[in-house]
C-alpha cells in the first residue's frame, strides 16, 4: 500500500526562519526519524508552531534546507497535519473524511469502510452524516484528526492536539495517538502540557526563543534534564 | 387598465407569453454563460497572485455599473455587417441579445464569486494545502463548499439581465415576435400610450423575478441546512 518514496526522516539544516526583522526561528541541525512520538515544548512564541509547519513544508525557511527521505520540496503527500484550530470543510463529517481519502485518491469502493473505521478510532461512529461545522469543539478536533489520518500518512504533525480539550476529551486523542504510533506513524506534536509529553513521547525538544535548547530522549529529559532551562521549564518557573 | 391586463395573462394571449418566454431564454442562457466565465474568473482573481491583480479586481469591480446601452452599443459595433464579427449575420437576433446580456453581467457574478470565493479561502488554504490540493482541486473545492452563497451571486446577475433595456433594445432590435423581450415592449408600449399592456408585462417581470428569489432562497437555506454549511 505505502507509495515507493518515504518523507522520513525529517531533516532540518542550519533553519533560519523570520517575519520581517524579527527572528522567529534559529535551529541548528534536526533530524525526526521514524519512532516513537516526538514533543516540542516550550513557552508561547517560542516557535513551535512555525518548527511544524516548516516541517510540514508549509513556510519556506529563510535560510537553510528542509529535506523529507532527503529530498527538498517533496509535496506533503506522505505527511499530514493537524491545525491548532482546525477548519471543518461545510460539509458532513463522512464527507470531510471522503474528501480526505478522494486528496490521496483512494479508490471510491474502499471509502465507505474507511470512513467507518476512522470515525470509530476516534470515537465518533454514528456521526457520519452529522454536519461538521455543528460538531462540538472537541468532537472538530477528534474528527480533524480522523481527517488527517485518512491521507495515510507516514509523519503526522500536530500542533497543540490537545490544547482546548477538556482532561477527558485529551485523553481519548492521546489513546487514538499512541494507536496511530504503534502502527508506525511517526507523530510530531507539539504541546503545552508536560503530561502529555511525558506520556506519550520517546523523545522531546524543549524550544526557546526560537532556538532549540535542549532536545534529549524523554526518559533523560524528565529525569535528569541536561540545561538548566529544562530543569526550569519543568518546574513551572517562567522562560523569559 | 390593469384588468385587460389580467385578462391576457389568463387568456393566454399567445404574443404576451412568447414576449415572456423570450425574456427569460434569453436571460437565463445569458446568466448561464456569465456564470461559465465569471465563476472561475472570481475563483482564479480569489486565488492567484500576479502582478496587476489589485488593478483587474478594481476594474471588474466597476464593470459591475456598466450601463447596459453602452455594451449594447459595443456589441453592436462587433456583430454590425462592418463590424468585426459581422459576418455571422447574428446582430437583431436572440443570439445577440445573449450576448449581450452575457457581458454586462459577467462582471457582476465574477466581483460577486470572488467576494464570496476570498473569504471561504481563508479559512480554507491551509487545510487544503495540508491536503495537497493544487490550484484547480481548491477552486473546484471552494466553488462546491460555497455554492449556497454563490447562487446569490447568480440571481444578483440574473436580475440585472432580465431589468436591463438599453443592451437588448440596441442589438435585438425590438422585432415584434422575434426579438421583443418584456423589458423592451414594456418601454415601446408605453411610448404608444398602450399602457394596459406595458403595466401587465410589468407585473410579470416583477412577479418572475420574486419567483425565482423566492426558489433561490428556498434552495439556498434547506441546502445550507441539509449539508451543515453554517
Amino acid at each position: 500500500m505505502r507509495a515507493p518514496d518515504s518523507d522520513l526522516p525529517l531533516q532540518f539544516d542550519r533553519i533560519e526562519y523570520r517575519a520581517g526583522n524579527r527572528s522567529i526561528l534559529d535551529i541548528g541541525s534536526l533530524t525526526i526519524s521514524n519512532g516513537a512520538p516526538t514533543a516540542v515544548i516550550g513557552p508561547n512564541g517560542a516557535g513551535k508552531t512555525t518548527l511544524l509547519r516548516l516541517g510540514m513544508g508549509l513556510l519556506e525557511p529563510g535560510a537553510g534546507r528542509i529535506t523529507w527521505g532527503r529530498r527538498q520540496h517533496a509535496a506533503p503527500v506522505r505527511r499530514a497535519f493537524l491545525f491548532q484550530r482546525p477548519v471543518m470543510l461545510m460539509r458532513s463529517a463522512a464527507g470531510n473524511i471522503d474528501y480526505a481519502l478522494a486528496s490521496v485518491k483512494t479508490p471510491r469502493g474502499e471509502r465507505k469502510r474507511k470512513i467507518a473505521e476512522l470515525l470509530a478510532l476516534v470515537g465518533l461512529s454514528g456521526f457520519e452524516d452529522r454536519p461538521a461545522r455543528r460538531l462540538s469543539g472537541g468532537e472538530q478536533q477528534r474528527l480533524a484528526l480522523a481527517r488527517s489520518l485518512a491521507r495515510d500518512p507516514e509523519i503526522l504533525l500536530l500542533d497543540e492536539p490537545t490544547a482546548s480539550l477538556d482532561p477527558a476529551a485529551a485523553k481519548s486523542v492521546e489513546d487514538v495517538l499512541r494507536a496511530v504510533a504503534n502502527r508506525g506513524v511517526k507523530i510530531v506534536l507539539s504541546t503545552h502540557d508536560l503530561g502529555t509529553a511525558r506520556r506519550l513521547a520517546g523523545d522531546v525538544i524543549l524550544l526557546h526563543r526560537g532556538r532549540i535548547v535542549e532536545h534529549s530522549a524523554s526518559e533523560t529529559f524528565f529525569k535528569q534534564p541536561k540545561t538548566e532551562e529544562a530543569r526550569r521549564f519543568q518546574a513551572g518557573d517562567l522562560l523569559i | 387598465m390593469f384588468s385587460s391586463a389580467f385578462w391576457m395573462l389568463i387568456t393566454g394571449d399567445p404574443a404576451l407569453y412568447r414576449i415572456i418566454s423570450l425574456s427569460l431564454y434569453v436571460s437565463l442562457t445569458a446568466t448561464l454563460i456569465a456564470a461559465l466565465a465569471g465563476l472561475p474568473l472570481g475563483a482564479l482573481l480569489a486565488l492567484k497572485e500576479f502582478p496587476g491583480r489589485n488593478a483587474v479586481i478594481v476594474i471588474v469591480n466597476a464593470l459591475m455599473g456598466m450601463p447596459p446601452v453602452v455594451v449594447g452599443l459595443a456589441v453592436f459595433l462587433l456583430l454590425s455587417r462592418s463590424g468585426p464579427l459581422g459576418s455571422f449575420g447574428i446582430l437583431f437576433t436572440p443570439r445577440a441579445m445573449i450576448i449581450a446580456q452575457a457581458i454586462l453581467i459577467t462582471p457582476i457574478i465574477a466581483a460577486l464569486a470572488r467576494q464570496t470565493i476570498a473569504d471561504l479561502w481563508v479559512q480554507y488554504r491551509d487545510e487544503l494545502a495540508a491536503m495537497n490540493v493544487g490550484t484547480a482541486g481548491s477552486v473546484a473545492t471552494l466553488l462546491w463548499d460555497g455554492r449556497f452563497s454563490l447562487l446569490t451571486a447568480l440571481l444578483a446577475g440574473f436580475g440585472r439581465a432580465s431589468a436591463e433595456v438599453g443592451a437588448v433594445i440596441i442589438v435585438g432590435g425590438n422585432i415584434d415576435g422575434f426579438t421583443r423581450t418584456m423589458t423592451t415592449a414594456i418601454a415601446l408600449e408605453t411610448s404608444k400610450g398602450d399602457l394596459p399592456l406595458a403595466i401587465g408585462l410589468g407585473a410579470v417581470l416583477l412577479l418572475i423575478v420574486i419567483a425565482i428569489n423566492a426558489l433561490a432562497w428556498f434552495v439556498r437555506r434547506t441546502g445550507e441546512r441539509l449539508a451543515g454549511a453554517t
